[in-house]
């Protein structure tokens, strides 16, 4: 048996070398926010179930500065993932025609943004009015 | 000759829905859950316990928070995973997949039991 050290190239910060690279790293990092985020609403939930106090508690530790702060960087992070899921929907999706003449990407880009504030709106209200 | 199958179709789809879900609903919940009360979109009152459990215990409010939360678990969960080759985790692959899909299933899991607990 013979131990061989062959050279495997350094990977650090290969992403700072190129914008296009900083912007997929940025994309895929959102991802983290997300499970912390379900992570945040299944214990909501479990305080749900657990009772009044329970809930009582979970909203007023989601009031703390720090619970703040990271669901601004949520934000954040689900709006950035958007953009880029719309972007890329018409390239993952079928053609689709009107006639003979094929919808743009842009167009079907533009009516996801539509349908998604929509969405925001929509839920907004049901909590609103529930 | 038969050859194994790849598990990827199925993960692949779970993240696809999951990417739907974030994109469409979770800004939304986000800023109704973590932002509304401070400031000031929505009061304490709206997110009570009674009307917050009333809208668990609906079949479409059971629905709809079993698919907002573990869809975001498998979306979330699946592209943590595949980032991890990016940033230079090639060591314990498989241990690292089961760690991933065994989070997303178990948040799964545990949003069906506890929505049927409430």
């Amino acid at each position: 048996m013979s131990s061989r050290k062959t050279y495997v190239r350094p990977m650090k910060g290969w992403w700072l070398k190129n914008p296009f690279y900083v912007r997929y790293m940025i994309r895929e990092s959102t991802s983290v926010f997300v499970t912390l985020y379900a992570a945040i609403l299944l214990s909501g939930l479990i305080c749900l179930s657990r009772g009044e106090d329970a809930w009582q508690l979970w909203i007023s530790v989601m009031n703390h500065p720090l619970f703040i702060v990271f669901h601004f960087l949520a934000l954040a992070a689900c709006l950035y993932h958007a953009v880029t899921w719309f972007k890329v929907a018409p390239k993952v999706a079928p053609n689709f025609y009107i006639g003979s003449r094929r919808v743009p990407d842009m167009t079907i880009t533009l009516i996801q943004y539509i349908i998604a504030v929509v969405c925001y709106f929509l839920l907004y209200w049901i909590i609103w009015r529930f | 000759m038969r050859r194994k199958r790849s598990h990827e179709p199925v993960f692949w789809s779970l993240f696809g829905a999951g990417g739907v879900v974030v994109a469409f609903i979770l800004p939304a919940m986000v800023v109704a859950s973590g932002l509304a009360i401070p400031l000031g979109f929505l009061s304490v009152d709206q997110l009570s316990y009674d009307r917050i459990h009333e809208f668990s215990r609906t079949w479409y409010g059971g629905v709809f928070l079993f698919f907002t939360i573990s869809l975001s678990f498998w979306h979330g969960l699946h592209r943590i995973y595949l980032s991890l080759h990016d940033l230079g985790v090639h060591h314990y692959r498989q241990f690292y997949r089961w760690l991933c899909y065994g989070l997303a299933m178990t948040g799964t899991v545990f949003t069906a039991f506890f929505l049927f607990l409430s």
